[in-house]
C-alpha cells in the first residue's frame, strides 16, 4: 500500500513550532525549583526565536498545511506586533504578586500559549483554525485574569472574562456553522465562492451567520455594544496582564477580521460595509464617553481601547489596502503607546497605596519624571497630538476612510478625537499641574493594600522604567519618524491586495 | 537656512535640559536671539518678486504624500519675523524673573516657537495642520502648569483644557478637511500630494470646497479667537503666565488669520466668494462684541484679549474684502497688532507686580513717578487706537479701503470699530497711568530689566511707524497671487497673475 504523506513545509511552521516547544519548555522548568528561576528568561528566548523566525520568513507568502494557514506579511506583522506585546508583559510582571501566587512556571506557559494562539489567529484561512486559533488564545487569557488569588476582583475578572468570553466564542461559532451551512465551505476563499451567486442579503442563513460572526469579533475585540466586559475584567485582571490583553488580543483578532471581511466576503463589501460603520461609530461615541468620569486609570485605558477599536474598526470598513495598512500602523502606534502607560500605571500600582486610581500619578511630574514622560507621551499620543505616532495612525486611517468614501466616519474620528481630549489630558494635568484636591488616602481605591504590598522603590526599578521610556521612545520615533512603519504596513495590506 | 531657523529653538531647548538652573533661562533667551538673528537675515536676502523662496522640499512619508516642504513669501516673512522678535521678548522678560521648574517652562517656550515658526513656513498643507496642532502642547503645559487658579473660577488646569478642547475641535475637523482636500484633488487622475502650491492649481469642485471652506474657517476663527467662538478666551487668558500670554496673544492668533490667507483664499475660491458675506458678518460681529466688552472689562488681561477680538475681527475683515488692499493691510496689520499687544501684556505684568492685582479699579497713577513707563504705554496706546502717524493706521486704512470697494455697508458698520478702539485704550490708559493714586500703590519707575524688554519693542512699533513700506512693498505680490483665485482677477494688478478666467478655461 502506498502511503502519500502531505508535504509539510517546517520552516514556514517553525515560528508555530517554537512557540510549542518553547511552552513546553516553559511549563517543565516551572516544576523543577532549581530552574524556577530561569522560566521569565527561558519565556523570552522562547519569544526571540519565534521572532527571528517570522522575520526569516518576511516576504516570502506561504500556505501552510493544506492552505488551513498562511504566513504572510500580515501575519507575522500581527504575529510580531503579539510577541512584541508579550515581552514587555514579562517585564512588568517581574516581582508580580500574581506571578508567586499562580507559579511562575504555569504563568509564563499560559502566555507563551496565549502568544501561540494569537500567532495561529493571524495565519487562520478557515473556520476551523479561526476557531481553534481564538480559543487558544482566550483560554489562558480566562486563567491568567485570575492568577491573583488573593484579590477577590482578579478572580471576579477571570469569571467574568470567562462567562462573557464564552458567550462571545458560542455566538463566533453559530455564526460559523451557519455561514458553513450557508456557503457549503468553511475556507475562507470557499465561502467567498460560496456565497458570490446569491450575495450576503440574498441568503438570510449567511446573513445571521456573517452578523453573529462580526459578534462574536466584536466580543473579543471590545467593539462597543459589547464591550461590557473590558472595564471590569481589565480593572480586575493582574495590570501586567491586562496590558498584553488590551494590546495583542486586540491586534490578533482584528487580523482575523481583516481575513475574514476584507477577503472572504470582499465581493460582497457594500453589504456589510454600512454594518460595520455603524459598530465603529458606536464604538467610538461609547468608548470616549465611558472613560470620561474614570477614576480608575486601567478603567480608563479599557475604555479608551474600546474608543480605539472604534478607529481601528473604520480601517476595516473601507476594505481597502489602504485600510489594512493603516490597522497595521494604527496597532503597531497604540502598542506601543498603551505599553508605556501600563509600564507606569504598572509602577505606581507597587509604589503608592492609591492602586491604580488616577491620584498614584497625581504630581508625578515633579517626583518621578522619568515615569511621567513616558505616561505624558503616551496620553498625548493616544489622543493623536503631532510628534506621536498617535497622530500618523490617525492621518493614516483618516486618509484612508476618505479615500473609501466613508468621509463621516472619519468626522467620527476627528469627533471622538475631541471627547477623549477630556479624559487624556485629566491625567497629564494630573502629573503636572497643581491639583483641585490633594487626594486623601482612599478606603479602597480599586486595589486592596493587605493583598499588595508595597515596593517604595518601584518607579525606579529598571524592568519597568526601560520599556516605558524605550516604548514612549518609539511613540516619538515613529510620529517624526514614520516611513519606516509606514513601510513595515504596507507590506501587511500588499500580502492581501 | 530656513530649516535652522525652524529647529534652532528646539535644539537650544534641549540642550537647555542639561544647563544648572539659574541658566536656563538665559540659555533659552540665546536661543531664541540666535533664531531672530536668522530671521533678520533671512528678511534680509528677501526678494519680494521671487515668489517663493529658501525652499526645503523632501518627501518625509511618501507612502502617505506628505512632504517635508517649507518655504518664505511675502505672505509669512514678516509673520516670521515677528513671531522671532517676539520670542527673544517673552522668553527674556521671563528669564529675568524666578520660574518654577526653569527647565521645562523653557523647553516649553522654545517648542512653542518651532511649532509656530513651522505653521507660517509649511508650503505642506499636512505639514501646516501638524503644526498648528503641535502648537497647541507647549502652550497647555504652559497654561497649565505655569498658570494661576482663580478663587472663584476654574483652576488653570480646567480653563486650559477648555482651551484645548476648543481648538482641537477646529483642528481636528481641519485634519480631516485637509486630507480629503488632497484625495479629492488626485482623485482627476493627479497624484496624491499635499503641496499647497499643487492643490492651488487643481481646485476641487464647489460642493467640496463648500463643507471643506468651512471645516478649515473653524480651526481658524476658533484660534483667533472671533465671535462665538472666544468661550475659551476669558479663562484661558486669566490662567495664563504673562511671559506665555505675550506671545501667544501676539503671534498663535495671527496664525489663523495667517491660515486664511495661505490655505482657504487660494484653495478653496468658489467657497470663498460663496461664503464671504458670512465671513464679514462674524468679523465684524467679532469687532462690535469685542470692543464693547473691552470698555467693561476690570480685568486688564481681559481688555487687552477682548481688544484683540476685535482687531483680529478688523484682520479677518481685511482678508475677505477680497481685495489686495485689503488682505495687504490685514498683513500688516498682524504684524502691528502683535507688536502692540505683547508689550501691552509685558506693561500688564508689571503694573500687576507692583499693585498686587489686575483690578483697573484698584489701579492709578502711575504715571507720577513713572513718566518713562508712561511714555512707553502711551505710544502702545496710541498705536492700538491707530492714531494716524501709526503703522496701525495704515493698516487700518488699507483694510477700510479694501473693504469700501467690496462691501461698502460693511465697510461703514466697521468704521465704528476704529472709534471704539480709541474708547477702550484710552480708558485703559487713564485707569492705570492717571486718576488718583490708591494709597497702598506703590508707584515706581521701571527698572532696567523690564527697560531691555520693553524698549526694543517700542522702537519696533515707531520704526514701522516711520516705515510700513517696509512691510507692504515686500507682502503685495503674494497677497495678490494668494487673493487673485477668489476675485477672478479683479485685485491683479501685476500682469503674471494668472485669473479666474485663465483657470476656469484651463480646466476645460
Amino acid at each position: 500500500m502506498n502511503f502519500n504523506a502531505p508535504h509539510i513545509d517546517y520552516a514556514a511552521l517553525s515560528p508555530v513550532l517554537a512557540l510549542t516547544v518553547g511552552l513546553c519548555v516553559v511549563l517543565l522548568s516551572g516544576v523543577f525549583k532549581p530552574l524556577k528561576r530561569t522560566v521569565p528568561g527561558l519565556t523570552m528566548i522562547t519569544l526571540a526565536a519565534t521572532a527571528g523566525l517570522l522575520a526569516w520568513r518576511w516576504d516570502n507568502p506561504q500556505d501552510l498545511v493544506s492552505g488551513a494557514l498562511r504566513l504572510d506579511d500580515l501575519a507575522i506583522s500581527i504575529s510580531l506586533i503579539a510577541i512584541l506585546t508579550a515581552a514587555f508583559a514579562i517585564f512588568f510582571s517581574t516581582r508580580e504578586p500574581a506571578v508567586e501566587e499562580a507559579g511562575s512556571g504555569e504563568y509564563h506557559a499560559l502566555l507563551v500559549g496565549s502568544v501561540l494562539g494569537m500567532v495561529l489567529l493571524a495565519q487562520a484561512q478557515n473556520l476551523v483554525t479561526f476557531f481553534v486559533a481564538i480559543e487558544t488564545l482566550s483560554i489562558p487569557l480566562y486563567i491568567l485574569c485570575a492568577t491573583n488569588l488573593r484579590r477577590e476582583k482578579s478572580l471576579e475578572s477571570g469569571l467574568k472574562y470567562l462567562i462573557v468570553g464564552s458567550l462571545g466564542s458560542a455566538t463566533l461559532l453559530y455564526g460559523m456553522a451557519l455561514v458553513y451551512g450557508g456557503s457549503g465551505s468553511t475556507d475562507f476563499a470557499g465561502i467567498a465562492t460560496g456565497i458570490a451567486k446569491e450575495g450576503v442579503l440574498g441568503d438570510p442563513l449567511v446573513l445571521v451567520g456573517i452578523a453573529m460572526t462580526a459578534v462574536g469579533l466584536a466580543f473579543k475585540t471590545s467593539i462597543a455594544p459589547f464591550h461590557q466586559w473590558t472595564p471590569d475584567v481589565y480593572e480586575g485582571a493582574p495590570s501586567p496582564v491586562t496590558g498584553f490583553m488590551a494590546v495583542a488580543t486586540k491586534a490578533a483578532a482584528f487580523a482575523v477580521f481583516i481575513r475574514f471581511f476584507d477577503v472572504a466576503l470582499a465581493p460582497q463589501a457594500s453589504d456589510w460595509q454600512p454594518a460595520l460603520a455603524a459598530l465603529a461609530a458606536i464604538s467610538i461615541v461609547i468608548g470616549n464617553v465611558g472613560a470620561l468620569g474614570q477614576d480608575s486609570l486601567k478603567r480608563l485605558l479599557g475604555y479608551s481601547g474600546v474608543a480605539q477599536a472604534g478607529y481601528i474598526l473604520g480601517g476595516l470598513v473601507v476594505a481597502s489596502e489602504a485600510g489594512v495598512n493603516a490597522i497595521v500602523f494604527y496597532l503597531a502606534a497604540y502598542a506601543f503607546m498603551n505599553l508605556a502607560a501600563f509600564a507606569v500605571v504598572i509602577a505606581r500600582e507597587r509604589e503608592t497605596v492609591f492602586g491604580d486610581h488616577i491620584d498614584a500619578v497625581r504630581g508625578l511630574g515633579a517626583e518621578r519624571p522619568q515615569l511621567a514622560w513616558p505616561l505624558t507621551i503616551s496620553m498625548l499620543g493616544l489622543a493623536g497630538l503631532p510628534a506621536t505616532a498617535g497622530f500618523i495612525g490617525k492621518l493614516y486611517l483618516i486618509e484612508a476612510l476618505v479615500e473609501g468614501d466613508y468621509t463621516w466616519l472619519a468626522v467620527f474620528i476627528a469627533v471622538g478625537t475631541m471627547i477623549s481630549l477630556a479624559y487624556y489630558l485629566r491625567v497629564v494635568a494630573a502629573m503636572w499641574m497643581r491639583s483641585e484636591s490633594a487626594g486623601a488616602v482612599p478606603a479602597i481605591a480599586g486595589a486592596s493594600p493587605e493583598a499588595d504590598p508595597i515596593d517604595p522603590e518601584a518607579g525606579r526599578r529598571p524592568y519597568l522604567v526601560v520599556p516605558a521610556l524605550l516604548a514612549a521612545a518609539a511613540t516619538i520615533f515613529f510620529g517624526v519618524i514614520p516611513q519606516p512603519l509606514v513601510e513595515f504596513a504596507e507590506h501587511a495590506g500588499s500580502s492581501l491586495f | 537656512m530656513i530649516n535652522s531657523l525652524l529647529w534652532t529653538p528646539l535644539v537650544f531647548g534641549f540642550v537647555g535640559l542639561l544647563m544648572p538652573r539659574r541658566y536656563a533661562g538665559w540659555w533659552a533667551t540665546l536661543g531664541t536671539a540666535v533664531t531672530l538673528g536668522l530671521a533678520i537675515s533671512m528678511v534680509a536676502g528677501f526678494n519680494s518678486g521671487a515668489g517663493l523662496q529658501d525652499t526645503v522640499d523632501v518627501n518625509w512619508i511618501p507612502g502617505l504624500g506628505v512632504d517635508y516642504s517649507l518655504g518664505v513669501d511675502g505672505l509669512n516673512v514678516f509673520l516670521v519675523l515677528l513671531t522671532t522678535v517676539l520670542w527673544v521678548a517673552g522668553t527674556a522678560f521671563a528669564a529675568f524673573r524666578e520660574q518654577e521648574r526653569p527647565h521645562l517652562f523653557f523647553l516649553m517656550m522654545l517648542l512653542g516657537e518651532t511649532a509656530t515658526l513651522g505653521s507660517f513656513l509649511a508650503q505642506d498643507l499636512l505639514l501646516f495642520v501638524l503644526f498648528f496642532d503641535l502648537m497647541l502642547v507647549p502652550f497647555y503645559f504652559l497654561f497649565g502648569a505655569w498658570g494661576s487658579d482663580r478663587e472663584d473660577g476654574p483652576t488653570a488646569a480646567a480653563a486650559t483644557l477648555k482651551m484645548i478642547v476648543y481648538t482641537l475641535i477646529g483642528s481636528l475637523l481641519m485634519l480631516v478637511a485637509a486630507i480629503a482636500t488632497a484625495i479629492i484633488s488626485a482623485q482627476d487622475g493627479g497624484h496624491l500630494t499635499f503641496s499647497i502650491a499643487e492643490l492651488a492649481q487643481h481646485p476641487i469642485g464647489e460642493g467640496s470646497q463648500r463643507w471643506i471652506f468651512w471645516f478649515f474657517a473653524a480651526a481658524f476663527l476658533v484660534k483667533m479667537p472671533a465671535f462665538l467662538l472666544h468661550g475659551w478666551m476669558p479663562d484661558a487668558y486669566r490662567a495664563a503666565p504673562l511671559p506665555a500670554l505675550a506671545v501667544f496673544s501676539g503671534v498663535l492668533a495671527k496664525v489663523g488669520a495667517y491660515g486664511f490667507l495661505r490655505v482657504v483664499l487660494p484653495l478653496f475660491p468658489a467657497a470663498t466668494v460663496e461664503f464671504q458675506e458670512v465671513i464679514l458678518v462674524i468679523a465684524l460681529a467679532s469687532i462690535l462684541y469685542g470692543s464693547v466688552m473691552a470698555f467693561t472689562q476690570t480685568n486688564i488681561r481681559l481688555v487687552a484679549g477682548y481688544s484683540s477680538v476685535a482687531q483680529l475681527g478688523f484682520i479677518t475683515a481685511g482678508i475677505f474684502a477680497l481685495s489686495a488692499d485689503g488682505s495687504d493691510g490685514a498683513i500688516l496689520q498682524m504684524v502691528n497688532h502683535g507688536l502692540v499687544v505683547a508689550p501691552l501684556f509685558v506693561i500688564v505684568a508689571i503694573l500687576a507686580e507692583r499693585s498686587g492685582t489686575e483690578d483697573l479699579r484698584e489701579m492709578g497713577g502711575m504715571a507720577v513717578r513713572a513718566p518713562v513707563l508712561a511714555a512707553l504705554f502711551l505710544i502702545v496706546t496710541l498705536a492700538t487706537l491707530a492714531m494716524p502717524g501709526s503703522a496701525n493706521f495704515v493698516g487700518e486704512f488699507y483694510i477700510l479701503n479694501g473693504l469700501f470697494d467690496s462691501k461698502i455697508v460693511f465697510a461703514f458698520v466697521a468704521i465704528s470699530g476704529v472709534a471704539m478702539s480709541a474708547y477702550y485704550a484710552l480708558r485703559l490708559y487713564q485707569r492705570t497711568m492717571h486718576n488718583r493714586k490708591p494709597d497702598s500703590l506703590p508707584s515706581r519707575e521701571i527698572g532696567l530689566r523690564d527697560g531691555i524688554v520693553l524698549v526694543p519693542l517700542v522702537l519696533c512699533i515707531i520704526g514701522l511707524a516711520l516705515y510700513p513700506q517696509l512691510i507692504l512693498k515686500r507682502t503685495d505680490e503674494s497677497v495678490q497671487q494668494s487673493v487673485a483665485p477668489a476675485t477672478g482677477g479683479g485685485a491683479a494688478k501685476a500682469p503674471n497673475v494668472f485669473t479666474f478666467q485663465e483657470y476656469r478655461g484651463g480646466k476645460r
